[in-house]
């Protein structure tokens, strides 16, 4: 560390560390640590996921039809396009550039309030349709082919809580990254002198893309168990 | 140096008077303080309810209460005390204060992070204790579905909730732990200078990141389930409620070594200190701890030995259920070898700490009986069990918090308290304990089965339930009486002076009770952990010799 830069340097040190750097690794290292338990987190429910799709896999396959691939897909690649947008606003932040930043965290905000109008279109129709789980879970019949409505139910049950579990969490994104733009628009030192709370915003943010990506294919884009490409069981 | 600006005359105590002060501090110090007020609290809570499960087991009949409060008053008992004590007492009390000390660090790495957790758990011990009161709830504190999902008409989403914001304090606190003790080490405080203790919370630390999520998204699973009828876990849809046991005991299985892993390592400082002599095998100890985090996420199975689960999957359990006695082994091994030859000093810690030894090799050597599959289909479900991890989580978990609690009362205080009372105390627990859970393991062998109120089918029972109610009463009188003593030390105890056991370690160099900084000079390690000198000497003399060790 440059002795110049040891007076700024004390505004955002915190009494705890030593300097700059220990206090920056402690960041990382917490982040990933949370991001582990993230991982344990939605990992229960991949885990039951797979469970119950091994176990029902034709009911599954019919129950997944009412859900709208090409939703999903736009919903992807906007998520894509905004954690890139994520990774260059951190680039800009090293290179301590202030509109730079600013420009590209709007961008990631606006991905994500997309995401979740899309999502809103979906659940609103999937409510209508009566495929929430529960009291009012009354599909049509004809729409399953004869599948046990049962199984569909379970399906809407994990969907619903996992895609919902992922929209809280694209919620909370909202709220961090628009703390951290907030952050840049007034200039704070925290940000503006030192690109790791960006980082760390970023890393936070591309885990909740990564959640997503798994979470597309496995309920959008299920293969047909008893097609002729599946593989899968005749 | 220039960190150093508080008055030197003040410690973490007297440093701000004000309630304020207190509730908004970031001081893991102060935290630790907060923790020990509320845990003890709870763990009052939690003691009146099994004196009500004693008291109705007393007679056969049953009819001191109906079975539906009976049902309310175990899993009251087993959820305060679960997960208000045993998972937060020692790494929120003794850990929170000392690990920062033992590292030469001036705080845990995130100490709002910190303060958060406290408030989580005293939200979580709001929402169990408001369940409780609200009539409370009767799934037991495993809460299996779809009982608890579908079925019971009492207060399970609210303590559940309750437990859930006690998963994310603890999660926040294994956070603090794990990065502290990467990041946060004074120069020279290698890994393998790193005591005993700080190894524990380390091992503790990764257990709570990796299991508590797990236990936490599942209980989730189930409020959906109960609130909104969200379907995950409900057999009438085609759901299996044998899979919740198996998100349960993921977690709740290792969640036995975050109550018990801390406990080793206070036990490791104690041995040490008080026998004058280096601890034997200190990277086994060390890495036996790590062993145990590790083994214990692979062992949930054997919970399920006579559920659905295929014979090969509980044989496999089975095995590596087994593999477990090897680290824990380890540890009472190298703790005895400690001792042998040692200057033993049976001061009160000490007493409390061989104590632990004795109630935790009980509940180890019990383990193997529950772990064998066939065994476990005659033992499953009986007081066999419920003895068995009485001896390991209450034996160990208590034991070695009041063993900890006595050995840094000077250091947290700067008081010392009259430790003749203390060792008579600790005695008499362990007199207690045994008189209160050994006849469990007979009554359990002969068939009674847990969480009946009642035995009349089986009136010889009768004597043995009566011989634990009179050791529950005076395992009551011995948690009861460090209450007294300690908190008389606090006025009129002497001054305890820096290192009144003369004991080695960081924490033993800065002043009792610690400054707000937690030293007042840069900290540098320069000799190697537990260098107790005297005694290594004279045995190596004694090697060189060739005489008889």
């Amino acid at each position: 560390m440059a002795h110049a830069a040891h007076g700024d340097e004390f505004e955002v040190l915190k009494f705890q560390y030593e300097d700059m750097d220990q206090q920056n690794d402690s960041y990382i290292v917490g982040m990933w640590c949370f991001l582990v338990t993230e991982i344990m987190f939605f990992g229960m429910l991949f885990l039951t996921y797979s469970f119950y799709r091994m176990n029902y896999q034709n009911d599954w396959f019919k129950a997944h039809e009412q859900l709208d691939w090409k939703l999903g897909g736009i919903n992807t690649a906007n998520l894509l396009f905004s954690s890139f947008l994520m990774a260059t606003a951190v680039r800009q932040a090293q290179l301590k550039d202030r509109m730079g930043v600013l420009l590209r965290l709007g961008g990631v905000l606006v991905c994500a309030f997309v995401f979740l109008g899309i999502k809103y279109i979906e659940y609103s129709g999937k409510y209508e349709h009566h495929l929430f789980p529960g009291p009012g879970f009354a599909p049509e019949v004809s729409h399953f082919h004869g599948a046990n409505l049962n199984h569909v139910q379970l399906f809407f049950g994990l969907y619903f809580a996992m895609t919902g579990l992922h929209g809280v969490h694209v919620l909370v994104g909202i709220l961090v990254i628009g703390a951290l733009a907030m952050m840049w628009v007034k200039g704070k030192k925290i940000v503006t002198e030192d690109y790791i709370p960006t980082e760390l915003v970023g890393l936070y943010w591309h885990f909740v893309d990564i959640v997503w990506i798994f979470l597309y294919p496995l309920f959008y884009l299920m293969p047909n168990p008893s097609g002729p490409n599946s593989g899968g069981s005749h | 140096m220039e960190h150093f600006h508080t008055n030197p005359e003040l410690n973490y105590l007297t440093n701000g008077h004000s309630l304020r002060s207190w509730l908004l501090t970031e001081d893991h110090k102060r935290i630790a303080m907060l923790y020990l007020m509320s845990v003890t609290f709870f763990f009052f809570i939690g003691g009146l309810a099994a004196a009500g499960v004693r008291y109705e087991l007393m007679s056969p009949a049953g009819n001191m209460m109906e079975s539906e409060t009976y049902n309310k008053l175990f899993t009251a008992h087993g959820t305060v005390m679960v997960f208000l004590f045993l998972l937060v007492a020692i790494p929120a009390v003794l850990g929170n204060f000392l690990l920062p000390l033992m590292i030469g660090a001036r705080d845990l790495a995130f100490p709002r992070l910190n303060l958060l957790s406290w408030y989580l758990y005293m939200a979580a011990g709001t929402c169990i204790t408001l369940a409780m009161l609200g009539g409370g709830a009767d799934t037991g504190w495993t809460f299996y579905t779809p009982y608890s999902s579908m079925y019971s008409n009492s207060n399970v989403s609210l303590t559940l909730l309750g437990v859930f914001l006690g998963g994310f304090s603890s999660i926040t606190t294994g956070m603090n732990f794990v990065v502290t003790t990467h990041k946060m080490r004074a120069p020279g405080m290698t890994w393998f200078r790193l005591p005993l203790f700080v190894w524990g919370h380390y091992a503790t630390g990764v257990i709570m990141l990796l299991g508590t999520p797990v236990v936490a998204i599942t209980l989730l699973c189930v409020i959906f389930e109960r609130t909104f009828q969200l379907p995950i876990y409900s057999p009438e849809l085609g759901g299996d409620p044998v899979l919740f046991q198996h998100m349960f005991w993921f977690y709740s299985h290792p969640a036995v070594y975050i109550m018990i892993l801390p406990a080793f390592g206070v036990i490791s400082e104690i041995m040490t200190a008080f026998s004058r002599k280096r601890v034997f095998g200190y990277h086994m100890i060390a890495f036996s701890s790590l062993a145990i985090a590790f083994l214990g996420f692979l062992v949930w199975g054997h919970h399920m030995f006579v559920s659905s689960q295929s014979m090969y999957q509980s044989v496999i359990f089975s095995l590596i259920t087994f593999l477990l006695a090897v680290p824990s082994a380890i540890k009472v091994w190298n703790w005895t070898a400690t001792m042998y030859k040692g200057n033993v000093v049976l001061s009160g810690p000490m007493i409390y700490g061989i104590g632990f030894q004795g109630l935790f090799l009980v509940g180890g050597l019990t383990g193997p009986f529950l772990a064998s599959y066939g065994n476990d289909v005659h033992l499953s479900a009986t007081y066999f069990v419920v003895a068995h991890f009485h001896y390991v989580m209450v034996g160990g978990s208590i034991m070695g918090f009041l063993a900890g609690l006595h050995f840094w009362w000077p250091k947290m205080t700067g008081r010392l308290y009259n430790d003749t009372i203390a060792k008579w105390n600790a005695m008499l627990v362990f007199v207690g304990f045994n008189l209160t859970f050994f006849p469990q393991f007979i009554v359990g062998w002969m068939g009674m089965p847990r969480r009946y109120h009642y035995y009349y089918f089986a009136p010889e029972f009768t004597p043995y339930h009566i011989l634990s109610t009179m050791g529950s009463s005076i395992l009551g009188i011995g948690f009861a009486v460090p209450a007294f003593y300690l908190i008389h030390s606090l006025f009129k105890g002497e001054k305890a002076g820096d290192n009144p056991w003369n004991a080695h370690g960081l924490e033993w160099n800065t002043s009792s009770p610690p400054p707000t900084e937690n030293f007042r000079y840069k900290v540098i390690v320069t000799d190697d952990v537990y260098d107790y000198d005297p005694v290594a000497e004279h045995e190596n003399d004694m090697l060189a010799a060739g005489g008889k060790a």
